[in-house]
């Protein structure tokens, strides 16, 4: 079924998709003038009086009106998300598999068609590069998710190595071409399942189908970043708006997107983990069930060298009576006071309505139960490690 | 969008507001702040008896994306300060004028105020 991606493409032929090889999306026209990449929804958005923000180069909607409102939205019914700035890359071909495989962390071998599977990529040193969904559309053709302002990086990342190896593979950033729009909550399903044909409520946990949904030709997946049940939607940016309105669900915007996934501990690329300026590797991260090492990917060697019980810091949850909330970058310190670790990641849950966070500290520190110090605005305000997630669903 | 700016009121650049009854203030944050800031969740307030000077840093409204430092829009003594705002920091979002004052100052120097922004003035401000 994942073949059907195929309404993304107007061609199918070796030979087109050849010629295809070399282009590339427009995003480094935009990182080279520094300016924002919009969701084809913007406009409507502006419209509706959304606050924006600007996340990895793209301006996306924050919040439409209170992201506490909009985060119990989420959590007791149902609310939709423009995610349009998370990336599509299409990989097809004798290759596409080897060389995927050879990319991401985790085993995608083991993917039936129309299946999902979460990863890492990595460096030859196991450092993240990005967190990734990985779908499997049938045997020689795969998609996967990139992260905001990560679509071009990976998308020569995975042609260099193509070329490298000398692979049957065509690679596609259609980024640009595709909106993502996620649907999440307890009605979730139902809801969408009542805009659509085909019965939607048997679809499993991390696959995939095509369907009309509103009479919009969508692939849906039963994934998300909230902890709730419901799909995520992939459909032409041209048919964005038209699906939008026809979804009549509260907006939602990345204020309760980062408040909800950060209620179940999920990590965020570009935050909890960063290349340039917070390296991990997925043991730190706590993502080893995304490592399989019996498969050799790029960053494995560098993985198989370390010894999980020896990590310098493990990610953990946190969270602190009083109202102040920890922000990305406080330091987080041991009772004596000594700084141990620091914060990637910190809000008020809407849920427990208390402020909670994640970060690093060394393992000697990370037991559920540790007592910790948050440095927020110069004075050191006790903490306790909790475990993840924060809220049971 | 159009925010609130009750004519009666005097206005900071940094959108606090100002209700001046002869010599003593009522100070709060405006509409377009509260706004701009969206879901507050924690103020820190001085205590009273504590003395300002315009434009110190007295205080931080916590919202669920960002802090933000309060400026004294003029300077003098405090003399109660809102004691709803620690459990019902919403408060702020809800009624910025009224239920969401946050300090009143006995004002240590009246030619001060005309420092201070008109409603018309502020309004230009934001618009």
């Amino acid at each position: 079924m994942f073949g059907d991606m195929n309404h993304f493409r107007s061609n199918s032929s070796n030979w087109f998709f050849r010629t295809q090889t070399y282009k590339r999306d427009n995003a480094h026209i935009y990182l080279l003038a520094m300016i924002p990449r919009l969701s084809p929804l913007t406009p409507f958005h502006e419209q509706m009086g959304a606050k924006f923000t600007t996340f990895g180069g793209w301006k996306m909607p924050i919040r439409f009106g209170s992201i506490i409102e909009e985060h119990h939205c989420v959590r007791t019914s149902v609310g939709k998300f423009d995610v349009s700035h998370m990336g599509q890359i299409f990989l097809d071909g004798n290759d596409a598999e080897y060389l995927t495989n050879k990319l991401v962390s985790n085993n995608v071998t083991r993917l039936k068609d129309n299946q999902a599977q979460y990863a890492m990529i990595t460096d030859h040193q196991g450092v993240i590069l990005d967190d990734t969904l990985v779908y499997r559309n049938s045997s020689d053709s795969f998609m996967f998710i990139p992260n905001a302002g990560h679509d071009e990086e990976m998308f020569l990342r995975w042609t260099h190595f193509r070329d490298e190896w000398n692979l049957d593979v065509t690679i596609k950033n259609s980024t640009s071409e595709i909106a993502m729009f996620a649907i999440q909550g307890p009605i979730a399903v139902d809801s969408i399942e009542a805009l659509s044909s085909d019965t939607l409520s048997d679809l499993k946990r991390f696959t995939t189908t095509v369907t009309t949904i509103a009479g919009i030709t969508c692939t849906v997946s039963r994934t998300g970043y909230t902890g709730e049940d419901g799909f995520e939607l992939l459909l032409s940016s041209s048919d964005a708006v038209t699906l939008w309105k026809s979804l009549n669900f509260p907006s939602c915007g990345l204020g309760s997107r980062d408040t909800l996934r950060t209620e179940m501990g999920f990590l965020l690329s570009g935050q909890d983990f960063n290349h340039q300026t917070n390296p991990r590797n997925p043991f730190e991260a706590g993502v080893d069930f995304t490592v399989d090492l019996n498969q050799d990917f790029i960053g494995r060697d560098a993985l198989l060298g370390l010894n999980p019980e020896e990590l310098a810091f493990n990610f953990i949850g946190f969270s602190l009576p009083g109202r102040s909330i920890p922000r990305p970058g406080s330091a987080i310190s041991n009772e004596a006071g000594e700084q141990i670790g620091l914060v990637t990641s910190g809000t008020l849950s809407p849920t427990l309505n208390i402020p909670i966070g994640l970060g690093y500290v060394p393992p000697s520190y990370s037991s559920i139960g540790d007592p910790l110090q948050i440095s927020i605005r110069n004075s050191l305000k006790p903490a306790m490690i909790c475990s993840t997630p924060f809220i049971n669903l | 969008m159009t925010f609130s700016i009750p004519p009666d009121m005097q206005y900071s650049k940094s959108h606090e507001w100002v209700l001046v009854d002869s010599n003593t203030a009522l100070i709060g944050i405006t509409d377009f702040a509260q706004d701009e800031l969206g879901d507050i969740v924690f103020i820190e307030l001085p205590s009273i008896g504590e003395i300002l000077t315009k434009n110190q840093i007295f205080g931080l409204v916590e919202s669920i994306k960002a802090v933000s430092d309060l400026y004294a829009p003029l300077s003098g003594t405090i003399l109660d300060i809102n004691p709803t705002l620690e459990t019902e920091p919403e408060q702020v979002n809800n009624d910025p004028y009224d239920s969401g004052w946050m300090l009143k100052i006995e004002l240590k120097d009246l030619s001060e105020i005309k420092t201070l922004l008109t409603a018309d003035e502020y309004g230009d401000q934001t618009s």
